[in-house]
């Protein structure tokens, strides 16, 4: 159980990174979205999931799978209300340049 | 078990300071709000590990869920409000 637990921490932790590490490097706004909204939503509840085995069964463990159920509910609505707030003002999509050049900057 | 979770708290903070260059720098708002959604989100696992660190989760428990429910609430009033704000001008 234990190193079940251990597992899911280390796996939800790696989500977590991958997730900042996209908000950071990606390109545009949409894009950023896209990494928060999917990528720290499986990490939170990879990591909760963990804790709530490490915790064992316990009243904690189930307010703990409450805490995981609302994170996994709100974050995406959170991201999509955000996204829908950009794109309702107008505010336009990235392309990639046409002009053949790979070393466009990626962190505009 | 308890180093891991200590290692991953001070990962998880790592995280959070590393998002605070996207809200500082970020071109628009809304990567700003989608920053601070994040760091919001990351609040949330952090409490529950400082819960199991200090072993309290009973009460740390109860802190996450308040977070979680005031984030969600606050990002989307945020984003409400400029949408509005970018329709008038």
């Amino acid at each position: 159980m234990t190193v079940l637990a251990a597992f899911l921490l280390v796996v939800g932790a790696a989500f977590l990174a991958v997730s900042c590490l996209g908000l950071i490097r990606f390109p545009d706004f949409y894009c950023r979205a896209h990494a928060v909204g999917k990528a720290e939503t499986l990490g939170s509840i990879l990591v909760l999931v963990g804790l709530a085995l490490h915790n064992g069964l316990a009243l904690s463990s189930l307010k703990l799978l409450l805490v995981l159920g609302i994170v996994a509910v709100t974050n995406p609505t959170a991201t999509h209300a955000i996204a829908r707030a950009a794109i309702r003002s107008g505010f336009a999509i990235w392309r990639a340049p046409r002009d053949g050049g790979g070393d466009h900057d990626l962190a505009g | 078990m308890t180093t891991l979770l200590l290692v991953l708290a001070v990962f998880i903070s790592l995280l959070i300071a590393a998002t605070l260059y996207r809200i500082a720098i970020g071109p628009t708002v809304y990567d700003r709000l989608i920053g601070v959604g994040l760091v919001g989100t990351n609040a949330v696992n952090m409490l529950a590990l400082i819960g199991f660190l200090y072993g309290r989760i009973d009460m740390f428990v109860d802190l996450a869920l308040t977070y979680a429910l005031l984030n969600f609430i606050g990002i989307v009033a945020l984003a409400k409000y400029f949408e509005q704000r970018e329709e008038k001008a």
